[in-house]
């Protein structure tokens, strides 16, 4: 197993972390945010298409860059750090790696290299957003094969070319192939609390739908580790930036006549930060690593998402508090971290599901 | 040399000269002609001038061989680096021998009650009179001290410049009237420090190391020692097993010795690894309360060790310094032992009222508890961390200071 980055992988940050830096400043985040769509296709096309970010964990059999959850993690991470708004978490990361570990050969080879390369933007369509145990309880194939049911949060769907729908068939989950104009399908846009992650509510109502594979309890847990894992490097991006902007904020502010970042209630306090997001970052990493290798903890990605939230909010807290007043402003850009780190934080599990999921692994159910 | 030639002939030295049947000075004294008692100092003095990784190489085959190395254990290793980087020709003639061959154990004489985390500030006076250094102050903290031959003594020389610039740095000879060390028991029960008094001690100008008023220097060589584990070589150097033979039983008693003080520091780390073990036994594992805090405890414990792995592989790449991953790793270690004694604390319930054989874990959850809150004051506090990390890695400004004048106009407690 992996212990450090090759340097390949460490060109690949690099090459990524400047193209974001040039595509996602702060300026177009904001405008991004304010838009109903969400995200800009011409930098969609020229990143997740044009450098192949969207299929960076694709084997090359079927469109991608060959690497996996290692290289999807250093791509997510340097886009957690600029807030990039687009449908790469929802195509690339859910919808992508749920067909790679669930959908069946001959649906892989058909889907999968439209969302590696970009040109399909496709949404993962789950019934519950909490836990890989909670899946199925809403959607269902009903026995004419059409979808009945309602997923609550969908991420992306309202801009996805095709909806990839987990549903219950008989005593299974199955995956579905859905076409985001199929007829019976409706997509409602919603009020978020995050404007930089765009959610809908998703009703099915005898949908048509084409079954591409059967979702057992590892596939789904598989991806959902994956999925995990990756939103654990978006977040330890965005922690990273955030704390670094906060640091050099202690240093300019002055108060008292001296710099704010040279009382020390300050910089124990961002101390203890660095510790909280290192500590995070190192499990972060490992979990990529363990989920490439195929081996080491079972929990990993699970330590990796807690660990993560954790911190990025950890980060936003601060992040706020240590700019005071002109950091609860919409003026100030720490708002806009502060909302990822929440949404990021509740995506997937909160830390607490991810401990207990831990737990469970580690020693069975309580 | 490869390690290959290295191990050939290490081998072939210890198969002609080896013997279990030689009292302990004798064969130090042969280790020590032979020149491998210490490979990794210089040739002039007593070693080969090998690196750390060759010297690592030796000390594998002494292990595989069961052979009794050099005297290693305890603050005696801070002396010898401190005298081989800082010293004089003479010192080294007359302290480097007998502290390899076991004849001479050290102390180091650094904190006072008036200044733990500001060493600096010190106060023990050193005064030049009648062609010697006269002594007069109070350390404390000092392990071994109560039996120690010699001390690493840091003392006041000059109190009209500032506070760094006025500390010498002396060989204290502890078996002279001047000097008494008197056991300092812990809370925890334990008594693995002294505090060591020094009226009208004498130190002869030749004991003065590294020049008056270069003191701090020379402190600070022996804290980077400290701080690279030297003294942690206490655990962990004694061989596998017990072995058969005067010599051996001579060497682990100078082990017994050495590692006496050190017997609770597992249990200031908060046995992180007797936590599922517990929880399984007492059914503490099904609480989910306890399972949300063992997550957590696991989770802190990975990430230190993995963040650790990737500093020391950053280390050799020399991309990270030592200080700041060092200060990193210390401040981790605070927050395990304090979240594996929340945790302890949690999964025992009543039963954390006993103490001793009829308590848990033979007594050594107790213990855990107890002393838990030392891991965050020795060796630097957390607080003190915390402002290393902030200002050399954050680069956060440093806060105004009171004490940049003479020493003799820095308040201070009388």
């Amino acid at each position: 197993m992996q212990t450090e980055f090759s340097s390949e992988q460490q060109l690949l940050r690099d090459v990524v972390s400047r193209a974001l830096r040039d595509k996602s400043p702060p300026g177009a985040v904001r405008e991004l945010m304010a838009s109903d769509r969400g995200y800009d296709p011409a930098v969609w096309q020229e990143l997740g298409a044009g450098a192949g970010l969207a299929g960076v964990h694709v084997p090359e059999a079927w469109g991608g860059a060959g690497g996996g959850p290692v290289e999807l993690g250093i791509v997510a991470e340097e886009m957690g750090r600029t807030l990039f708004c687009g449908p790469f978490f929802a195509s690339a990361v859910m919808a992508g790696n749920a067909l790679m570990e669930a959908a069946d050969e001959s649906a892989r080879a058909e889907l999968l290299p439209g969302v590696a390369s970009g040109s399909v933007i496709a949404a993962l369509v789950l019934d519950d957003l909490n836990s890989p145990a909670a899946v199925g309880g809403s959607l269902r194939a009903r026995d004419d094969g059409r979808l009945a049911g309602t997923a609550a949060i969908v991420v992306d769907a309202h801009v996805a070319d095709l909806l990839l729908v987990v549903a219950r068939t008989g005593p299974d989950l199955g995956l579905h192939a859905v076409g985001s104009g199929a007829p019976g399908l409706e997509i409602e846009p919603l009020q978020v609390v995050d404007p930089t992650r765009k959610l809908s509510r998703v009703t099915f109502a005898g949908v048509p739908a084409r079954p591409i594979g059967t979702v057992g309890g590892e596939a789904l847990n598989r991806t959902w580790d994956l999925m995990s894992s990756a939103l654990a490097h978006e977040m330890i991006g965005g922690a990273q930036r955030l704390f670094e902007s906060t640091v050099a904020y202690t240093k300019e502010r002055f108060q008292f006549g001296r710099p704010i970042g040279s009382f020390q209630a300050l910089k124990h306090r961002c101390a203890d930060l660095l510790l909280e997001i290192e500590l995070a970052r190192a499990v972060t990493h490992h979990a990529a690593r363990c989920l490439a290798a195929g081996e080491g903890e079972p929990w990993a990605a699970s330590m990796a998402k807690a660990a993560a939230a954790d911190a990025f909010m950890s980060a936003a807290r601060a992040g706020i508090q240590l700019r005071g007043g002109i950091g609860f402003t919409w003026e100030d850009d720490t708002h806009l971290w502060f909302k990822r780190a929440k949404s990021s934080e509740v995506l997937l599990g909160t830390p607490a599901i991810h401990r207990e999921r831990m737990m469970t692994m580690l020693e069975g159910a309580a | 040399m490869t390690p290959e030639q290295i191990r050939r002939e290490v081998s072939a030295w210890l198969d002609a000269n080896w013997r279990i049947d030689r009292p302990l000075l004798e064969w130090r004294n042969i280790l020590l002609e032979g020149g491998w008692a210490a490979p990794h100092w210089p040739e002039e003095w007593h070693g080969r001038g090998f690196t750390l990784d060759q010297a690592m190489v030796v000390s594998e085959v002494f292990r595989e061989m069961d052979v009794v190395p050099a005297a290693q254990v305890g603050p005696r290793g801070l002396a010898s680096e401190t005298i081989l980087a800082c010293g004089s020709d003479d010192q080294k003639e007359r302290y480097l021998k007998p502290i390899l061959t076991g004849e001479d154990t050290w102390c180091q004489l650094f904190s006072e009650p008036g200044s733990g985390s500001d060493l600096a500030g010190l106060s023990t006076r050193a005064e030049f009179v009648d062609g010697r250094w006269i002594i007069n102050g109070q350390k404390v903290w000092n392990t071994s001290a109560h039996h120690a031959d010699f001390g690493l003594l840091v003392a006041r020389t000059d109190r009209d410049v500032p506070k760094h610039q006025g500390i010498s740095y002396f060989l204290l000879d502890m078996r002279q009237p001047g000097v008494e060390a008197r056991p300092l028991r812990q809370m925890n029960g334990h008594q693995s420090f002294n505090e060591v008094f020094m009226t009208n001690a004498v130190v002869s100008p030749e004991d003065l190391i590294g020049g008056e008023g270069n003191g701090w220097h020379v402190a600070k060589t022996t804290l980077s020692f400290e701080r690279r584990g030297f003294s942690r070589r206490v655990r962990g150097s004694s061989l596998d097993g017990p072995k058969q033979g005067p010599i051996y039983e001579e060497y682990e008693e100078e082990l017994r010795i050495a590692a006496e003080p050190y017997t609770w520091y597992p249990q200031r780390e908060g046995r992180v690894d007797l936590v599922l073990p517990r929880a399984r036994e007492t059914g503490a594992i099904h609480d989910p309360a306890v399972r949300q805090q063992i997550a957590k405890l696991i989770c802190l414990h990975s990430g230190a060790r993995l963040a650790a792995d990737s500093a020391e592989a950053g280390r050799r790449a020399g991309t990270t310094e030592i200080i700041p991953a060092g200060s990193i790793g210390k401040l981790a270690a605070s927050v395990i032992a304090r979240q594996a004694s929340h945790v302890h604390t949690m999964i025992s319930g009543a039963d954390a009222l006993l103490s001793g054989p009829d308590s848990a874990a033979d007594g050594m959850i107790a213990e855990v508890l107890v002393s838990v809150p030392a891991i965050s004051i020795a060796g630097g506090t957390d607080e003190i961390q915390r402002n290393i990390i902030s200002e050399r890695v954050l680069g956060m400004p440093k806060g105004y200071r009171a004490d940049q004048g003479p020493f003799r106009d820095i308040k201070r407690n009388a």
